[in-house]
């Protein structure tokens, strides 16, 4: 699948402002969080800018983006307009939660920022469920997409949250989150990397069912049906070369395992050198995100490319 | 709405024959000139007349090899819309522009409400929407809606372009939700199959498989040779007596 880079972007950003988000509207009424306002203010900005730029990045990605505001109609089946209206919605409570925080007012404040924090994990679900809910791509139909997308989002978040919370003195508990969603990132990609590698089970689409011809024997292309590409092949037969695509696979590991490794270091520390580790910390958690993220489109295969190639 | 309609009677759809289809191409480009004018037209072409040149198509003939040595066959294979009768195309939509006719399951897509995500296409396991990124939205296959309910045409023009271009009749459209169709009798008759049922969208459009060559026959005629005195032309009589010396 071709990794359009404003699809990319919205998800590895509003993945990192909801967990942002969420991880704020939790871990502060727990007092996990540096408790002033002003502190709060200053996370759910970032958390928001990133969830804006994200959203915005994604409007690039449509034909149409004016008529955006349909997609809203059919969260009954749709994945994708029950993120754009988890989405939408999630900005309601995050508001009251800055208007909570700005009045000094915990009892806004803290109901508002829980119902922003389950805001923010539903939308990271929808949008991780419009890659798991689609068949013809046996890489994304896969159980772990999904949990993944919320693992990223929890990850990326916490390790924003110790960065700033380092600035305010208080990074324990985001820090400890960030190593252990980076090394359930690290994990649960590894596993999902393992399980897309192995020989694909049986019932999966093959060129012969795709037409039917298995019945005769085995089947492969004899002349295409055009000689110059079309949308469909720019759009669902990008491929990756194999040494590239090992290249790139630990390159997101490393920042995984960097962005741990850096909040682990940090943690005996305090002052500014904390704050420092934790801010490179977030960094390299997001940089091996986007990586993550553009391998998830590059490695995956569409059923339509077995009629021009016989290989999906 | 996106949500599918309840299943209807009507299933209206193509029966493609494997076994006459030539790979001529004269499907696709009928497809063509009717849809770029009809109910999804525009439909783009890029770069038409240099290289690089693309478009919009909603009919793709491939041809395959199937089978080794003897018993390998060449097989044309068009491939379009099979107007699903459960298919996610129509589910995943945002905005309801992509939907399934409830009266006799077409699956169409108002340009009007469509904001070309894409999605529709990568949720298609058969290829068979493309993007207009000159309009940025979404085309497919209509079953030509415009041409078989267009009561200002002749009546056996009322048939999808690609169907009446056919020069083999490989291809025929009816109603395949009534098991006394033409097109039901003829799917019953010679296996017709579903493409990739593993995926669960239940296609609407059948494909009948190449028929099963005739087995040599054990006992071959034996050549004819006539005698000396059957050959009437003296000449000819001649040579044939010189020859078999």
């Amino acid at each position: 699948m071709n990794p359009a880079p404003s699809i990319v972007f919205f998800t590895t950003a509003s993945g990192a402002g909801y967990g942002l988000l969420f991880w704020l509207g939790l871990l502060r009424p727990l007092r996990m969080a540096p408790h002033a306002p002003e502190f709060g203010l200053l996370a759910l900005a970032v958390a928001l800018v990133l969830i804006v730029a994200g959203l915005a990045s994604s409007l690039l990605h449509l034909g149409r983006p004016e008529r955006a505001w349909r997609a809203l109609s059919q969260w009954r089946s749709s994945w994708l307009s029950r993120e754009g209206v988890a989405a939408i919605a999630t900005f309601v409570p995050a508001g009251l939660f800055g208007l909570g925080l700005l009045t000094g007012w915990d009892g806004l404040a803290v109901p508002a920022g829980l119902l922003a924090a389950l805001g923010a994990a539903a939308t990271v679900w929808c949008t991780g469920m419009i890659y798991a809910s689609l068949k013809p791509i046996r890489q994304w139909h896969h159980p772990l997409v999904a949990p993944g997308y919320m693992v990223f989002a929890g990850f990326s978040g916490a390790a924003l949250l110790a960065a700033l919370g380092a600035l305010a003195g208080r990074a324990t508990v985001p820090a400890l989150l960030a190593i252990g969603l980076g090394l359930a990132a690290l994990v649960l990609k590894r596993r999902y990397w393992a399980a897309i590698d192995a020989k694909p089970p049986r019932g999966t689409p093959t060129i012969e069912s795709a037409t039917g011809l298995g019945r005769i024997g085995r089947t492969r292309p004899l002349d295409p049906p055009h000689t110059e590409q079309n949308w469909l092949l720019r759009e669902m037969g990008f491929r990756i070369a194999r040494k590239h695509r090992d290249r790139l696979r630990g390159l997101a590991l490393g920042g995984f395992g960097g962005a741990a490794l850096l909040a682990l270091l940090a943690l005996p520390l305090g002052g500014p050198l904390a704050a420092l580790l934790l801010a490179a910390g977030a960094l390299l958690a997001l940089g091996g995100l986007l990586v993550e993220r553009w391998l998830m489109f590059a490695e995956a295969t569409h059923t339509v490319t077995l009629f021009y190639t016989g290989e999906a | 709405m996106t949500e599918l309609p309840p299943p209807s009677a009507k299933k209206l759809g193509l029966v493609i024959d494997l076994d006459t289809c030539v790979g001529c191409q004269a499907c696709a480009t009928n497809c063509k000139e009717w849809n770029a004018g009809g109910h999804a037209a525009p439909l783009p072409d890029f770069q038409p007349y240099s290289a690089g040149a693309e478009g919009v198509w909603f009919n793709r003939v491939h041809s395959y090899e199937a089978g080794e040595g003897e018993a390998g066959r060449t097989v044309h294979f068009p491939r379009s819309c099979l107007h699903c009768e459960t298919p996610d195309c129509v589910t995943v939509c945002p905005t309801g522009a992509s939907y399934k006719r409830a009266e006799d399951g077409i699956v169409l897509v108002n340009a009007e409400a469509c904001i070309g995500c894409g999605l529709c296409a990568w949720a298609c396991a058969y290829g068979a929407r493309e993007l207009d990124e000159d309009a940025g939205v979404m085309k497919k296959c209509t079953l030509c809606v415009d041409r078989i309910t267009n009561e200002t045409i002749p009546a056996p023009q009322r048939q999808p372009a690609c169907v009446i271009a056919c020069p083999v009749s490989a291809r025929h459209f009816g109603d395949l939700g009534d098991p006394e169709s033409d097109v039901s009798k003829l799917v019953a008759a010679r296996g017709g199959y579903d493409l990739m049922p593993e995926m669960g969208y239940r296609p609407v459009n059948k494909y009948l498989p190449p028929r099963e060559r005739p087995a040599p026959n054990p006992n071959p005629p034996a050549e004819a040779q006539p005698s000396a005195a059957e050959i009437r032309n003296p000449l000819l009589r001649w040579l044939d007596r010189a020859l078999s010396r």
